[in-house]
């Protein structure tokens, strides 16, 4: 029998209910990460494209569950270069192990695969497309720091054009009555497909192009993402705007006690170090966040309760 | 219908395309591969249309299109419609409509999709049926009718 059903492939086939269940269920692993609850189960990490950060993390997760890892970290090393396809790939690995965690530089490879695997897929990563368990680490991060997830209101910053990160956070956060701000150059600004998206869905958005202390002031989520030289057409734009999205230490006087700085990562100048030291910054505890959730998503594609 | 209105001949036995939008007529002739056809055929252009301001509308004699044909079709021209013609008389009359899901006949335009890289089906779901919008169901790229390339 088929288990894909049990397959993550993006957070929009998700309910409210699944995504709270989920959340409550990361807090259970970050009470308590070390359960021996997949003895004898086999995770496999196919990573067709390099992602250290999320490999490492979802690796962690599966072992710290107790079950072992196989897989690649680059597909340089695999039959794909011979000319294999995907699919038989993915037929081949899931011969050997319980459940596929995948990373792909294509598009709609992590749906296709979910597909046509026996086994659960999670997606961590589709090329531009999704990245399910970056979301949800961001939602837990910021259930965890607000007491709450409805009404907030969330600042997103830099890169709104590119960033998938950010676009998977409109969907994830529909059921929960945010009210977003979308701070951003022109030419990177939030696409008008997502902001009909927001329409659609009754979220609530205000976009600005100014990146300072006052405009911030009502925050209680900034979420920072890094503006790229190679996203931009005009390099002259670039050179204009590329030091206006930085956040400083400085621009965080006056901001509401509660705020709390995320940001993907990996950060490159768009949070200046300063900040580093503010209680407010949490984009270091927040990839921390990343492993209780994939704890919590590895259990629910395999069906296994959570105590 | 009176005389002043009849301004394309009625034919015996064949199809009849109605409701064409005017910018579409030429890329329906395409698809149907109209032109390899030794079949009578009139087309209609720029013709007055109370749906529409302007509209096509071709009338092929003695020929009769298949159901993937039809399905193309609805891509790239939805809303049109079809009647199917014996002895002088109209014996089916349909308006063609996007389905739900659109398999197999439509390419991905995103070079990344991974449809473009597997031999597999494409799938999309259809966004908006009257303006003809498609999304991709893997890699969730949008096209509209004027982007559509067939597999």
């Amino acid at each position: 029998m088929s288990l894909t059903n049990n397959s993550l492939v993006t957070l929009e086939d998700l309910s409210k209910e699944k995504i709270l269940q989920l959340l409550e269920n990361a807090a259970k692993f970050e009470a308590c990460p070390n359960r021996k609850i997949l003895d004898g189960k086999i995770v496999a990490t196919l990573f067709f494209e390099p992602s250290t950060r999320t490999r490492l993390s979802f690796e962690t997760a599966a072992n710290r569950l107790g079950a072992r890892v196989i897989g690649f970290s680059d597909a340089a090393t695999t039959s794909s270069t011979k000319g294999e396809t995907l699919k038989d790939t993915i037929m081949m690995v899931s011969n050997y192990s319980d459940l596929i965690i995948m990373r792909h530089y294509l598009e709609g490879a992590a749906r296709y695969a979910s597909e046509i695997s026996p086994i659960p897929i999670i997606n961590a990563g589709d090329g531009a497309n999704q990245h399910p368990s970056q979301t949800m680490l961001d939602l837990y991060s910021m259930q965890k720091t607000q007491g709450k997830l409805d009404n907030l209101d969330i600042y997103l910053v830099g890169d709104l054009k590119y960033g998938r990160t950010v676009h998977s956070m409109l969907t994830a956060m529909r059921f929960f009555n945010p009210t977003f701000h979308f701070i951003a150059p022109k030419e990177l600004a939030m696409p008008d497909v997502y902001k009909q998206y927001c329409r659609d869905n009754g979220i609530k958005f205000i976009e600005h192009t100014e990146f300072n202390k006052d405009i911030i002031a009502g925050a209680d989520i900034l979420y920072m993402t890094r503006v790229q030289r190679e996203r931009f057409s005009n390099l002259d734009e670039y050179e204009r705007v590329k030091d206006a999205y930085i956040l400083h230490n400085d621009m965080l006087e006056g901001s509401k006690p509660n705020l709390r700085i995320l940001h993907p990562l990996p950060r490159v100048n768009e949070i200046s170090q300063d900040v580093d030291e503010n209680p407010k910054a949490y984009y270091f505890q927040q990839a921390k966040n990343g492993l209780y959730v994939r704890q919590a998503l590895i259990c629910n594609a395999l069906n296994i309760n959570v105590d | 219908m009176g005389k002043t209105e009849l301004k394309v001949a009625a034919i015996e036995n064949g199809t009849v395309i109605d409701h064409i939008p005017a910018d579409r007529v030429f890329t329906v002739v395409d698809i149907l591969g109209l032109q390899k056809l030794d079949n009578t055929i009139t087309i209609g252009f720029n013709l007055k249309s109370k749906k529409s301001e302007k509209k096509g509308l071709i009338k092929i004699s003695d020929h009769y299109f298949t159901d993937l044909e039809i399905a193309r079709l609805a891509c790239v021209a939805p809303n049109i419609s079809i009647s199917l013609i014996r002895n002088y008389e109209i014996v089916d009359k349909h308006t063609v409509s996007l389905p739900d899901q659109v398999v197999d006949t439509v390419k991905c335009s995103n070079p990344k999709c991974i449809t473009n890289h597997e031999p597999m089906a494409t799938r999309f779901i259809t966004v908006d049926k009257v303006a003809g919008t498609l999304r991709c169901a893997y890699c969730n790229r949008e096209i509209s009718v004027d982007e559509i390339i067939f597999k």
